[in-house]
């Protein structure tokens, strides 16, 4: 069970867990929790410099040190405007892993999978390691696969929600056939939620309200690291057969009379 | 005195200085930030060719970084 790494692309990781870094009442609520989390991938999105506000406190100097920075293309509706946001993040993160969205609705933010595809396609040509957000639906994660995706990232519930893995059987069909890393992004509530996760046997956890929405976000991000690292551990041992009725765990030989 | 022009800095006018660079640009701005991209006219420009671009009159320039996100 040790050494139990695993990659994307060049890149070689020990903790199962991404963390996002929005949503954090403070900057050192959030540095705390990426600590208490034990991530050594964490997602930031991309946007214009507020020039009115020079005092404004950096991301980056609260960062971790070690930990490697995922832009992310939020917000983002077409092809178009995703892969500007990837070249942006490149260009300012020097690193060129992407975590694409190309949202189609923004009630349900699912993914619009059609200008995914063509975003990924463009993006690995431009020699970028792509990650995309998509649906729990194996077709689009053969064809994400197809397009040269790097990994993919099946949401488990709609993002923010904390529904938890909705559709667990959908999930454990792309874990079966995908060849690259499997990561459920969005709709992890609470640990159990991500435990479920691993022990589909998805290789990580992708997750940002769940921490910075609980109560105690230190105390959340701790839980989740342990909720990845059970639920890895489950998946690894081979949880027992389920069935209808009882079977004793105490012999029964030697039973007075 | 310099003579000036007009371009558009994220989105708003501004007023610089004519052939001012971009690293001059960034200096006046006094960003505190750690890193940032620079898109001038929908292209980027990387960092070892800030120096060397001179702005334009109606050039569209945006400055990015990156700030907390995910899920």
């Amino acid at each position: 069970m040790r050494n139990d790494v695993w990659r994307i692309g060049d890149r070689e990781f020990k903790s199962r867990l991404i963390l996002g870094t929005g949503k954090y009442e403070s900057l050192a609520v959030m540095r705390e929790a990426l600590e208490a989390s034990g991530a050594e991938i964490v997602t930031v999105a991309v946007r214009r410099v507020d020039l009115g506000d020079r005092g404004a406190e950096s991301l980056l100097g609260q960062i971790p040190k070690g930990m490697m920075l995922l832009p992310n293309t939020a917000a983002c509706y077409t092809a178009e405007d995703a892969i500007r946001y990837a070249r942006l993040g490149r260009e300012a993160g020097l690193s060129n892993f992407v975590k694409l969205e190309v949202i189609g609705d923004p009630k349900t933010l699912f993914p619009d999978n059609e200008e995914l595809l063509v975003a990924t396609r463009q993006l690995v040509k431009e020699g970028f390691v792509v990650l995309p957000y998509t649906n729990d639906d194996p077709v689009v994660c053969r064809k994400l696969e197809d397009a040269g995706a790097a990994a993919v990232m099946p949401m488990g519930a709609p993002i923010g929600s904390g529904l938890g893995i909705q559709n667990p059987n959908n999930i454990r069909i792309i874990v079966e056939s995908a060849k690259v890393p499997v990561i459920v992004d969005a709709g992890v509530g609470t640990a159990s939620d991500a435990t479920v996760a691993m022990e589909l046997g998805v290789d990580g956890v992708l997750m940002n309200t769940g921490i910075a929405g609980a109560r105690d976000p230190v105390a959340m991000a701790r839980a989740m690291r342990h909720a990845v690292e059970a639920g890895r551990l489950a998946f690894r041992a081979g949880r027992i057969a389920r069935r209808m009725y009882a079977t004793a765990s105490s012999p029964s030989e030697g039973i007075l009379t | 005195m310099a003579r000036e022009m007009e371009v558009t800095l994220n989105g708003e006018k501004r007023r610089l200085p004519e052939g001012c660079s971009l690293l001059e640009l960034l200096a006046s701005l006094e960003l505190r930030v750690d890193r940032v991209a620079i898109e001038l006219n929908r292209e980027i420009v990387k960092r070892d060719g800030w120096e060397g671009t001179r702005l334009q009159p109606g050039d569209v320039v945006e400055i990015v970084h990156f700030v907390g996100g995910g899920r």
